[in-house]
């Protein structure tokens, strides 16, 4: 069923009776020429490029609980490609073209709202460094704008320009950057994939990795065992225990991240502002809600959700920053599990397993990654070779030496 | 979260900074092969459930702990202090006592 305005207003006037399942249920075959483990928004993609790009459509998606029920079910949802380091800058680059067509590609609303994103710098030093920042994405063919104070100010004026602790000197704008509905991503992306002929199957948790020879054989599920010739690991935080499946120990470390939403307001925050110095970023969703997190707990966690000193840390942040929002009310809060890499940056890649791949380490940037990487985890499974813009993406690259440190911080896992 | 410190007691989790796994203080010996550099520095077990990892109590006595932990319940089953872990431990140092973690002054991503 091909979605459209008319429709809308044709099954409102029909009682909405027309309206069919968005994919099928189908019962898990024994035999697929490829099986994705994940059924996220990672994931997905993979199998809609595969069908679209590449058309290999003998597709299995393995979900151990319902499609999109992960991180890209509960994110801040921002959009944007202001990286800096050659290797990160094309590859989400290509991310953002392709979310500016995605709508018409997947013939779904996934709400794409490129709103701008502005990142506050608070000392000359920082100025400089968001200079450098914004000269790298422009040359990239991104847009960056150097912001000073007022500048800042006609865009920003609820802010508190005179706090004492971190005043701010400006900020630099990306124009493109966004916020995107995270569900309707997963969604949009599961139906087409659906309506190519991959098939989604949910509730059917991957137990065991068939290898024979050093080749990948098939999986095995609590819905039965699954052959396949190839096999994508694409499970985000859970990357640990799957790729120990067969035998891996991957350079991941799962941490806690937590975010907020409050009760529905008029809309006051119109850009998605981010305040590094005070570990805090915002936006607005469309619903109302003032979406907004922090940084990391910083120590190794699955419990999906985090303790309150963390909290109160970001709540200070965000009053200091705009103590209009005082007056709202929490909502709810969450902690969403990380694959966190030593560098900060993600793994699309063969493994030592001949027909195994791997896409993982996404930290707490995969939601805007989510077209890209399953355009380029997809070009790695069809062809067997990287894709142009994920080729320093790679599993060995921490043995190597190549690191992609966006951040300078350093090889330690809770840094980044 | 509380933590209890050998030296000082049960304490807030915020006098602490989390290092890492325990990893960190199996440093590998000297003339030790780049692979050996990488499992130390780069791969993780990374379990879910029961794991090590190492504490400094920063806004205390400073001492480095060892701790017993669940990732998933984030339960404290033990602490001791990372000088009594037993074992075998490389030359070549571990974590020293006097060096501080790093990790103040970060910036958020969104």
């Amino acid at each position: 069923m091909r979605y459209s305005g008319l429709r809308v207003i044709a099954e409102g006037l029909l009682g909405n009776r027309g309206w069919t399942p968005a994919w099928r249920d189908p019962e898990p075959k024994s035999d697929y020429d490829i099986v994705i483990i994940g059924g996220g928004g990672h994931g997905l993609s993979t199998a809609y490029y595969l069908a679209k790009n590449h058309g290999l459509t003998n597709i299995a998606v393995l979900e151990k609980g319902y499609l999109g029920g992960g991180n890209v079910g509960r994110n801040t949802t921002i959009v944007r490609a202001n990286y800096f380091l050659p290797g990160n800058q094309e590859f989400y680059s290509h991310s953002l073209k392709l979310w500016e067509r995605l709508e018409t590609e997947l013939n779904y609303n996934v709400m794409h709202s490129q709103r701008g994103l502005i990142n506050l710098f608070h000392s000359d030093g920082q100025r400089d460094a968001f200079a450098r920042r914004g000269n790298a994405m422009v040359n990239q063919g991104d847009d960056a704008i150097l912001l000073d104070r007022e500048g800042v100010r006609r865009h920003l004026p609820y802010l508190d320009f005179e706090q004492t602790r971190f005043p701010i000197y400006g900020g630099l704008l990306h124009p493109r950057g966004g916020t995107a509905r995270h569900d309707a991503v997963a969604w949009g992306y599961a139906r087409g994939a659906d309506r190519r002929g991959v098939d989604l199957i949910q509730n059917c948790e991957v137990t065991g990795i068939d290898i024979s020879n050093g080749r990948v054989t098939g999986v095995r599920t609590t819905r039965g065992a699954i052959r396949a010739r190839k096999v994508g690991i694409i499970v985000a935080g859970r990357s640990g225990q799957v790729a120990a499946m067969a035998g891996m120990r991957l350079p991941v470390e799962s941490h806690v991240l937590q975010a907020f939403v409050t009760e529905g307001l008029k809309p006051v925050i119109d850009h998605v502002v981010s305040f590094g110095m005070g570990h805090f970023y915002i936006s607005q969703s469309d619903k109302g809600g003032l979406v907004f997190g922090g940084d990391l707990d910083f120590y190794a966690s699955y419990a999906a959700r985090g303790n309150l000193p963390m909290v109160e840390h970001v709540m200070e942040a965000g009053m200091t920053l705009m103590p209009m929002i005082g007056k709202a009310k929490v909502l709810r809060s969450w902690g969403g599990i990380m694959d966190m890499t030593p560098d900060g940056s993600p793994v699309i890649d063969r493994t030592p397993v001949e027909g195994l791949f791997i896409d993982c380490g996404w930290n707490y940037g995969g939601f805007k990654a989510v077209p890209a990487s399953g355009w380029c985890m997809a070009h790695l499974m069809a062809t067997g070779e990287s894709h142009a813009v994920a080729r320093r993406f790679r599993l060995d690259r921490f043995a190597t030496g190549h690191l992609l440190d966006e951040e300078g911080t350093g090889s330690q896992h809770n840094l980044h | 979260m509380r933590i209890t410190c050998p030296l000082c007691g049960q304490r807030d989790r915020r006098e602490f900074t989390c290092y890492g796994d325990a990893v960190y203080a199996d440093r590998p010996a000297e003339g030790a092969g780049p692979g050996a550099w990488d499992a130390y520095l780069h791969l993780r077990d990374n379990p879910a459930g029961e794991t090590r990892d190492l504490w400094y109590h920063e806004m205390g006595c400073s001492a480095w702990i060892e701790v017993t932990r669940d990732t998933v319940t984030h339960e404290i089953a033990a602490t001791r202090l990372l000088a009594e872990r037993g074992g075998a431990r490389p030359s070549g140092g571990g974590i020293s006592a006097t060096k501080k973690p790093r990790g103040s002054g970060r910036g958020t991503r969104t």
